[in-house]
């Protein structure tokens, strides 16, 4: 947080923003999205300033066809499935890991990675799989997992990794159609990545960056800095969020990745194919890759659910102009992803008034 | 997903801190920051550290924003 208050910022933001065209600043990260609207940033901007979700909510991006796959090994006799909460509702065509569960399938819900190791020493004749959902920021924990798996002797604890990567995502999505002016970065990928791992946001697509925390105060300090650099004319990148991000991030964390990780194509929602955007298990822990271990079969993939999902994780539809928004669509009964997990840009337009 | 919450460690061991969130109190694995000490503030995600905050920054942002004529 910054000793500037909310009000101080709003007015400067407004200064500068006076008399220049639309602005359409995205952010890519769920938990901005909420704090967004928590803070009731956007009736604090001027009209001419518009703030975007991208696809910075990886429950939102993970692809049907890994979400079939991970419902194949929740399936599985002696496999106990643990994941993050927000993935359980998410629908694959008439299933979910909470419908398998309903039906019997040991689906548990862990705050850490690490909860799942400590169920694999607990239940040695059980098969425990992790589903290794998240950006950079939760990679490192996945990571953190398989080492501790391979250094203890672990040996009934597999890894299905979905793990994905923002640079790739970000240079794909510019590429193609879109109308973003600037980018709100997200904070604690680059706690992480460090600020410098979105330096090619200004060098290479030529549009100002700013890296954000999720107070209200540190969300308007970076609207302010990408404000300024639009009225001047002048994109570069300014770590908005300094007490938590190093330019460099966290190297401990970067390096077990590393380690542990290499990088492969992968499938998001709304977005297709990415190369270079996934991380996948190196060969030589290969040993605790759920792909390995198990023969995943490759089951029929459901379609989209028919709802505007993809096009709202672009950026170029927002929750309100889809045909079934908080119809059809709640959070009680979501057809598509972005309602259902709490970070969705629907789940959050819905929540907080829909029209907002 | 990358959610993270602020809080003090006020013990560490076996790579492991006990945080203060303000009265409630967790553990976390220092894996990722191991050179965490006590009395540090840390940001915890997924039941990691995965980073220490710098409670002077706020004051660096100030001068960056000022330097940018941005105020």
């Amino acid at each position: 947080m910054t000793n500037l208050d909310a009000h101080t910022l709003a007015q400067a933001i407004a200064r500068k923003a006076q008399g220049l065209p639309e602005m359409t600043l995205m952010e890519v990260c769920g938990t901005h999205t909420h704090a967004i609207f928590r803070y009731g940033i956007r009736q604090l901007l001027p009209k001419n300033v518009r703030l975007i979700s991208g696809p910075g909510c990886p429950v939102c991006v993970t692809d049907n066809a890994d979400l079939a796959r991970a419902l194949w090994l929740a399936a599985q006799k002696d496999v106990v499935f643990c994941c993050f909460g927000d993935m359980l509702r998410v629908p694959c065509g008439k299933e979910s890991l909470l419908s398998l569960r309903a039906a019997g399938a040991d689906v548990r819900i862990c705050v850490s990675p690490m909860d799942a190791l400590a169920l694999a020493k607990e239940l040695p004749r059980k098969r425990i799989v992790w589903f290794g959902v998240g950006f950079e920021t939760t990679a490192p924990h996945t990571a953190a997992l398989i080492e501790a798996a391979e250094r203890g002797g672990v040996p009934n604890i597999s890894v299905y990794s979905v793990h994905k990567t923002m640079p790739q995502a970000l240079r794909a999505l510019m590429s193609g159609q879109n109308r973003i002016s600037a980018l709100l970065c997200p904070g604690h990928v680059a706690a992480i990545t460090g600020a410098e791992a979105f330096r090619f946001v200004p060098n290479e697509l030529h549009m100002p960056a700013a890296v954000a925390g999720f107070e209200a105060e540190d969300i308007l300090a970076a609207v302010l800095a990408l404000v300024t650099m639009l009225r001047g004319g002048t994109p570069s990148l300014v770590n908005a969020y300094p007490r938590a991000v190093k330019s460099e991030g966290n190297k401990t964390a970067l390096a077990l990745t590393e380690k542990i990780f290499e990088p492969e194509d992968a499938l998001w929602r709304g977005l297709g194919l990415i190369p270079g955007s996934g991380l996948k298990i190196r060969k030589e822990y290969e040993a605790f890759d759920a792909t390995k271990r198990f023969k995943i079969e490759e089951t029929a993939v459901p379609a989209a659910a028919g709802c505007r999902c993809g096009e709202i994780l672009r950026g170029l539809a927002e929750p309100t102009d889809c045909p079934y928004f908080a119809k059809t669509c709640t959070p009680q009964s979501p057809l598509g992803a972005c309602m259902v997990s709490a970070e969705g840009a629907c789940a959050a337009y819905y929540k907080y008034g829909g029209t907002i | 997903m990358c959610l993270a919450i602020p809080g003090r460690i006020i013990k560490i061991k076996n790579e492991e801190a006990v945080i203060d969130y303000g009265g409630v109190t967790r553990k976390a694995a220092l894996r990722l920051c191991p050179e965490a000490k006590i009395g540090d503030a840390a940001l915890v995600h997924a039941g990691f550290v995965i980073q220490l905050l710098d409670e002077e920054a706020a004051k660096e942002l100030e001068a960056i924003l000022a330097e940018t004529e941005m105020l």
